[in-house]
């Protein structure tokens, strides 16, 4: 993405979709999954130069799912996940977290403030700071200059640190800059930033490029077990990995859904098979 | 525990650094001023006015230039522009110091010179309160905050990053030297503010009033320079280095790199509009010229031979490229821009982390050897 395009995006900056300002009341507010819906978009368009990312896309995923979407290359699914972050903004369409926070209003600081947590297909961490740092960078808290000049750990924030090193078995590189650690490492450090946040939906997208099997089941299991607390969208070529997930997995193609289902059912489809599996 | 601010700021610094900070007042405070008051001037040991004056007004450069590493070095935000904050700082005080000549100039009338030239019959309006020194350091600090603000707040918001942004910073410092050169704005024009008398009352040519101002500047580039280090090593340098490094990351994150950087670029240009401060009384002059491109971008190069990302660098780097340029312009005065851009692609090609890299790299070979 380059720095044009964002600053259009920016300015651009629909002034709401057509539905909320019929109803006018869909402002921006605390987190409401009351409706037992974290993620909610309905009819979302993106074009780029006429050429359609993604087209009326309609996706919700329910509190505490794990959610996999698969699709071949061009399919959208990075579109999406940038809508949902902030980082595009939707020609059309609605986007919702939870029932009250319109994600086509806000910027990429406040949607991450909001609760979506996000890992990028390659691992984006800051490779001149410590992993500790990373953690640190990334742990919840008010991210506000003034407050950042005047950060010092706690106790607690230590130990919390300490916790998801364990978690992410990086506790013995602690120190050492990120930039020298093996790309699955970097792929676990990403998720434990992630994990710091303290996000209510997180987005994968390709968390197990370039692991180990070992790794990579290892990943699963940890995702698995953040389901019902957390929200999870995962964007996954790896059917071995979606299969151990074992969540509903929606097929995405030329930008809409295709088809959803149980990993079996969507593996079933003549439709799924003709675009995708079968070629 | 929480630490008190003040702790965590004197454990910006280590030890050794603590000492070299140490040396380096005892020797600006106590040896300078004995050997320039006490030493009789044709001991060997005495401190001549000229070094006096030539040392100060390198310190104020090294001011600059930590300013500059500041934004560039920890930021990476490359201005080309920081020559404008410093003029704003100059011409602020400068103002003062046209106020303190009173009725010696040359056509004793209250006005400054350059106004009973010009005929003008009253001062304008933003001169007024200019013969008061406490609202003048007080201009020092809050126009060149202001021009960053606003500037930067716009910049950044329109996510103008890399060279845009360079190129922007050389167009807004070469706008306002076009706009101080006319007669019409009111500083003076082409010549800008000189012949200064007094401070406060205070004769300025007198040695005294030299090494008050000599001192202050070391007091200054101290502080700045444990100011720097902890700023850089508080979260807040974290959260900026990490911009730097992938600023879309950070967003996602959750921060808003808007803020921080508009933070640090006010802050590097309040630096800078001190050391201005400090510059004009001692070399006597402020004019456009401060302005021009160039200087702007010999900053940059001060930073770049002394190491950008470190704090000490530039401040080497200002005094290596200032003292070789008062040595250049006197015995080969034609060939100091070649000396310059030699030294820019040297140091670009073959020392990208600036003599403090090579330092550093030296002491490593030396480790190994041994």
């Amino acid at each position: 993405m380059n720095a044009a395009l964002i600053a259009t995006d920016l300015d651009n900056r629909p002034e709401g979709s057509d539905g909320a300002d019929q109803l006018g009341h869909f402002v921006t507010g605390e987190l409401d999954l009351s409706h037992g819906v974290a993620l909610y978009l309905e009819d979302i368009t993106v074009s780029f130069d006429g050429f359609r990312a993604l087209n009326s896309l309609n996706l919700t995923i329910d509190a505490g799912e794990l959610r996999c979407i698969i699709g071949p290359n061009g399919a959208g699914k990075t579109t999406m996940m940038d809508v949902i972050t902030g980082k595009t903004r939707p020609d059309a369409g609605k986007a919702f977290f939870g029932q009250t926070i319109d994600l086509t209003r806000l910027t990429e600081p406040e949607i991450a403030h909001a609760g979506i947590g996000r890992k990028f297909q390659k691992p984006t961490v800051f490779e001149q700071h410590t992993v500790f740092e990373n953690l640190e960078l990334a742990m919840k808290t008010d991210k506000r200059v003034w407050q950042s000049l005047m950060a010092w750990l706690s106790g607690d924030d230590r130990d919390r640190i300490a916790d998801t090193l364990k978690l992410i078995r990086l506790d013995g590189e602690a120190g050492r800059p990120a930039g020298l650690l093996s790309h699955g490492q970097k792929q676990w450090l990403e998720i434990g930033m992630l994990l710091m946040q303290e996000p209510k939906l997180l987005l994968l997208d390709e968390p197990v490029a370039g692991m180990t099997d070992d790794e990579t089941m290892r990943t699963a299991e940890l995702l698995v077990s953040l389901a019902g607390k957390h929200s999870l969208v995962v964007v996954e070529h790896d059917m071995a990995f979606v299969e151990k997930l074992g969540g509903k997995v929606t097929v995405l193609h030329e930008g809409a859904v295709l088809a959803e289902g149980a990993l079996a059912s969507v593996q079933n489809d003549p439709r799924v098979i003709e675009v995708y599996l079968g070629r | 525990m929480r630490k008190p601010l003040i702790v965590r700021i004197l454990s910006a610094l280590d030890s050794r650094a603590w000492i070299a900070l140490a040396a380096f007042l005892g020797v600006a405070l106590v040896a300078v001023p004995v050997l320039h008051l006490a030493v009789p001037e044709d001991s060997a040991l005495h401190v001549s006015t000229y070094a006096i004056t030539l040392i100060g007004k390198i310190m104020c450069y090294a001011l600059v230039a930590v300013a500059m590493d500041l934004i560039w070095g920890y930021g990476g935000i490359l201005s080309l522009g920081h020559g404008l904050f410093f003029a704003l700082g100059g011409y602020a005080f400068g103002m003062y110091l046209m106020r303190q000549i009173g009725r010696d100039g040359s056509y004793g009338a209250d006005l400054p010179d350059f106004m009973v030239f010009l005929d003008w019959k009253a001062l304008p309006w933003f001169w007024t309160g200019s013969e008061h020194f406490g609202w003048m350091v007080f201009l020092v600090l809050a126009v060149p905050a202001a021009v960053a603000f606003v500037f930067g707040y716009f910049a950044f918001r329109s996510r103008i990053k890399g060279v845009y942004f360079s190129i922007i910073t050389q167009a807004l410092t070469y706008a306002a030297m076009l706009f101080f050169f006319r007669n019409e704005t009111g500083f003076g024009g082409n010549n800008g503010f000189t012949d200064f008398k007094r401070i406060l009352g205070y004769g300025i040519t007198t040695p005294e009033m030299r090494l008050v101002l000599f001192c202050l500047t070391a007091l200054t580039l101290a502080a700045t320079l444990v100011f720097a280090a902890w700023l850089v090593k508080s979260k807040f340098g974290r959260v900026l280095a990490a911009i730097r490094d992938a600023e879309s990351r950070v967003m996602f994150i959750g921060y808003n790199p808007l803020w921080y950087k508009l933070t640090l670029w006010t802050i590097s240009a309040v630096l800078c509009g001190v050391a201005g401060a400090l510059y004009v009384p001692q070399v006597g002059i402020i004019n456009p010229s401060e302005m021009s491109p160039g200087n702007s971008i010999e900053i940059a190069i001060w930073v770049a031979v002394g190491g950008r990302g470190t704090l000490i660098g530039p401040v080497i780097g200002a005094f290596v490229v200032n003292l070789a340029k008062s040595w250049f312009t006197v015995s080969f005065p034609e060939y100091w821009l070649f000396f310059l851009g030699l030294l820019f692609i040297v140091v670009t090609l073959l020392l990208p982390q600036g003599l403090v890299g090579l330092w550093k790299k030296l002491m490593k070979k030396e480790g190994v050897a041994a």
